[in-house]
């Protein structure tokens, strides 16, 4: 039997489900076309995706005339469309690059320059008493700063369970829990061996993040080397909102790139990265002396912020490669794109990433017919804290009383969203999965008061016992 | 614009044991409305998951499991008259005292003319106490852990290393026991434990778990399960890995303090809940707080007995149409002690009781009350424990001058 969305060959087959994988998905979704991604997880965005500073750029701070410059630079326009119709969670805070000593006051204005180079004309150098008209709290020995307006806060989980979403409804398939072990090609058409099973294409997208040199690799192809780049990260109490208006931005020096301090859409603030080049690419363990380092450069920064308590910390990894740039090649005749080196920016660029991709394709030989109808843009959970939550949301109360039924009570999420995260397109399937859809646990208490009743109810709302879920058995 | 009458003469935030101790003394006192709004399906509080025996020794007289004294909470407050609002959640509160909430009914308004907030503390979970590695499930609080063994009867895991060594450490050794879980050790960065002289014995013969003095946790380790913790002996540096699949982090307490922190009420920096009187009087006026909220933590009947001393007040207060002119004076520690309660005293106050906790062990057994450079009272204490509280009784060999500024307590001798 040949299921509607599991042809014998596929025409497109993606390597990886972070950002950048769900974004090829639905733009490929847009065509005439069959299209699998493959992940070797049990859910989208659980790799880079998911652990990095959420933050849409405008690319004021890319090397000029790069393709990361330009693709950042799209990517950051059409996402800020997207997020508004599928409504997840965008606050335009705006950002300042702040300079604490004289090398750093020295650098601005050539930052400012750069971002011209970019096409991006909006910086405005600011004194010292005006960014401390902006940010009250700022710790003491601040000498002045650039204003960078267009940089803004995004959910990064949301965009990309939307992308995943939207490519799902249009059809295209995800195979979660497979992961590619070899490549071969026969009759003009891939044949990948995975962890489950056999797939079979006509086009290649690597897409892999962390691991695309390996994929790169699978293809006989060796063009760079991914070195994870870990930055930890320290979020801090919500009570701590009130000390930050704007994304604080370090102004990078020959030395170091130095850490941010940022709103996040959850109400929280962050503080982070640090930069460490690790050779594992599963390493996402916080480290004490990470956590230091972030400890006293916030205190540096924002003292009143390391008051307060913190909520979460955590470790992601970046796909740093050798080059300045994005590895995105076209592989004539092999019928394979290698999107390689999408670096923090990813998250930013990844819907221009992907129009792009498709570009090369199409004019590599890859026959793409439009749909009659466009797909359609999911309608997201609003889990931001200023979008109208649905604890807050009367009317879909009435209409639902399960919105009005508040289970994790730090984060206020509902019986009804906890639901909803189960159920559809893209479900969860796992703890993350369900605290990326819906929030649940990741507030203050990280389950003191909510964990039972939460693990509970997802045992029962998914396909898998509680042990599992905790990782007592497989 | 019409004047909108209140609704209730008190709402209390919060349906633990000072929640419903509070409300059922204010009926009793005879104020009329008073509502008690709790987000749980069941009020009662933290005792709600505590299956071990000695709750309201102190304000029952008998001894109880924590279910069964939640129970005979809530039926001594229904009996005296008091409404409850369960799996309600307080959303806001305005500083009039209007509050909102939201529950399967939909969103609703109350106007009240008084306001307790009793919401309770609870333990600081591994990130708050900043713990690097891994993010592996297996990691608990004990609140978690009781729930997910007694209410919902969840698998814990195999093996489980316990950290602190205080009461609540070994009740969750107790929980972990009843899971068929085996404890590895109780470990604990001081260089004893915190709990009854009886309890590392019982832990040790009885269970078969020791107590680790001098041990910081460092590290957890573990992908998809915890597998391992590294510990480091603090006097040493040395390390050494022990290889579990639970760790469960018990006690440093912090009060659920959100509410009072967005009303911009007065916070102590010693117990990181509002700053009140013994009356509870918060610094905004129609706002009381009691319980663990203010002192974290006393037992469940300690936390009860003193919310109904808070009633009398606040029905007191209500009496007489507002609260008096307010001559108190704030009340500070000085290290080891980490809070003392109440906040702000009276300056007419000639016998002051005072609550306190120290963050360490000290073998010094004297205690004095200073205002500026004058000492107010001595008083002696027993052993002073780490992560225990004291009640402390000064008599006062002077008056408190009321224009002579804060008063401090610190430990002497």
């Amino acid at each position: 039997m040949t299921l509607p969305n599991s042809p014998s060959t596929y025409d497109v087959a993606i390597v990886g489900a972070g950002v950048v994988g769900c974004a090829l998905a639905r733009e490929f979704a847009r065509f005439e076309i069959s299209t699998v991604v493959l992940e070797r997880q049990g859910d989208v965005c659980e790799g880079t995706s998911k652990a990095n500073t959420a933050i849409l750029h405008t690319g004021f701070d890319c090397v000029p005339g790069t393709l990361e410059a330009r693709l950042v630079r799209e990517g950051y326009a059409l996402l800020g469309q997207y997020a508004e119709c599928a409504g997840i969670a965008v606050e335009r805070t705006g950002a300042i690059l702040a300079a604490w000593d004289d090398e750093q006051l020295a650098a601005l204005p050539a930052i400012k320059e750069k971002a011209e180079k970019n096409g991006y004309l909006a910086t405005r150098l600011m004194s010292v008493e005006e960014v401390r008209a902006r940010e009250p709290h700022l710790g003491e020995g601040l000498l002045g700063g650039l204003e960078v307006p267009g940089e803004s806060i995004i959910c990064p989980w949301t965009t990309v369970l939307a992308f995943a979403k939207e490519a799902a409804m249009a059809g295209v398939a995800f195979r979660f829990n497979t992961e590619l072990v070899s490549v071969a090609r026969a009759h003009g058409e891939y044949v990948l061996s995975t962890s489950g099973g056999e797939v079979r294409a006509k086009w290649l997208i690597n897409a892999a993040g962390l691991t695309s040199d390996r994929v790169d690799g699978l293809c006989h192809h060796q063009d760079f080397t991914v070195t994870p780049r870990r930055g930890e990260l320290i979020v801090f109490d919500k009570l701590s909102r009130g000390l930050i208006n704007t994304i604080i931005l370090p102004v990078p020096n020959s030395r170091t790139k130095g850490v941010l301090v940022s709103p996040t859409v959850f109400g929280n603030v962050l503080l982070g990265p640090t930069a460490d080049d690790i050779d594992d690419p599963l390493a996402t363990a916080t480290t004490s002396s990470g956590l230091e380092r972030l400890k006293e450069a916030g205190r540096k920064i924002m003292p009143e912020l390391l008051e307060e308590e913190v909520t979460a910390t955590y470790a992601g990894l970046r796909a740093a490669t050798e080059h300045q740039d994005y590895q995105i090649r076209m592989h004539e005749g092999e019928n394979y794109v290698c999107v390689g080196g999408i670096r923090s920016t990813g998250l930013t660029s990844s819907l221009a990433v992907a129009r792009y991709v498709v570009q090369l394709a199409s004019q590599a030989g890859l026959e793409l017919t439009a749909r009659a109808h466009e797909p359609e843009i999911p309608v997201m959970a609003p889990i931001g804290e200023f979008q109208l939550r649905r604890f807050l949301d009367d009317a879909a109360i009435a209409e639902n009383p399960d919105y009005g039924e508040i289970m994790c009570h730090c984060e206020r999420v509902t019986r009804g969203e906890i639901v909803d995260a189960c159920d559809g397109e893209i479900p969860a399937t796992s703890i993350g999965g369900l605290r990326r859809r819906t929030r649940a646990m990741n507030g203050r208490c990280q389950g003191f008061y909510c964990g039972a009743d939460v693990v509970s109810l997802l045992g029962e709302l998914i396909p898998a016992d509680p042990a599992t879920l905790t990782g007592l058995s497989e | 614009m019409s004047v909108r009458q209140p609704d209730f003469d008190v709402v209390v935030i919060g349906g633990g044991p000072a929640g419903l101790s509070a409300a059922t003394e204010l009926r009793r006192l005879g104020v009329k409305k008073v509502m008690v709004i709790d987000r749980e399906s069941e009020a009662g509080g933290i005792p709600r998951h505590c299956f071990h025996p000695g709750f309201g020794l102190r304000d029952l007289h008998r001894s109880m499991s924590g279910p069964r004294y939640g129970e005979e909470l809530v039926r001594r407050a229904r009996r005296a008259g008091v409404e409850l609002a369960l799996s309600t959640t307080v959303t806001d509160v305005s500083e009039v005292g209007r509050v909102s909430v939201t529950s399967r009914s939909g969103i609703t308004q109350f106007d009240a003319r008084s306001i307790l907030l009793a919401t309770g503390a609870r333990e600081r979970p591994r990130s708050a106490r900043l713990v690097p590695g891994d993010r592996a499930p297996g990691v608990f609080t004990t609140g978690q852990l009781q729930q997910w063994v007694y209410l919902k009867k969840l698998a814990v895991g195999a093996t489980a290393l316990i950290v602190g060594a205080e009461h609540v450490s070994f009740s969750a050794m107790l929980t972990l026991r009843h899971a068929g879980v085996t404890t590895v050790a109780l470990t604990t960065e001081l260089d004893r434990h915190q709990s009854v002289a009886l309890a590392p014995l019982f832990a040790r013969m009885v269970v078969g778990v020791p107590v680790w003095t001098n041990q910081r946790v460092v590290e957890i380790s573990g992908r998809g399960r915890v597998s391992s913790v590294l510990l480091q002996d603090v006097r040493t540096g040395a390390t050494r890995r022990v290889n579990v699949d639970t760790v469960v982090f018990t006690g440093d307490w912090i009060p659920d303090q959100e509410l009072a922190r967005r009303l911009t009420m007065d916070i102590n920096a010693g117990t990181s809940g509002p700053s009140t009187d013994l009356g509870g009087r918060t610094s905004l006026a129609p706002f009381y707080a009691a319980g663990n909220l203010v002192h974290p933590v006393e037992t469940a009947d300690v936390a009860a007995l003193r919310a109904r001393d808070i009633a009398r007040h606040l029905a007191h207060d209500l009496d007489r149409g507002g609260r008096s002119n307010e001559t108190a004076l704030n009340v500070v520690v000085e290290k080891p002690l980490t809070w003392v309660w109440p906040n702000r005293i009276d300056h007419s106050s000639r016998t002051v009781n005072l609550a306190m906790r120290i963050g360490d062990f000290d073998s010094r057994k004297g205690l004095v009350l200073r205002q500026g450079g004058l000492i107010l009272g001595r008083a002696k204490v027993g052993v002073v424990k780490a992560n225990r509280s004291m009640s402390v009784q000064f008599t006062l060999r002077s008056g408190i001058d009321q224009d002579g500024g804060s008063l401090t307590v610190a430990l002497e001798g």
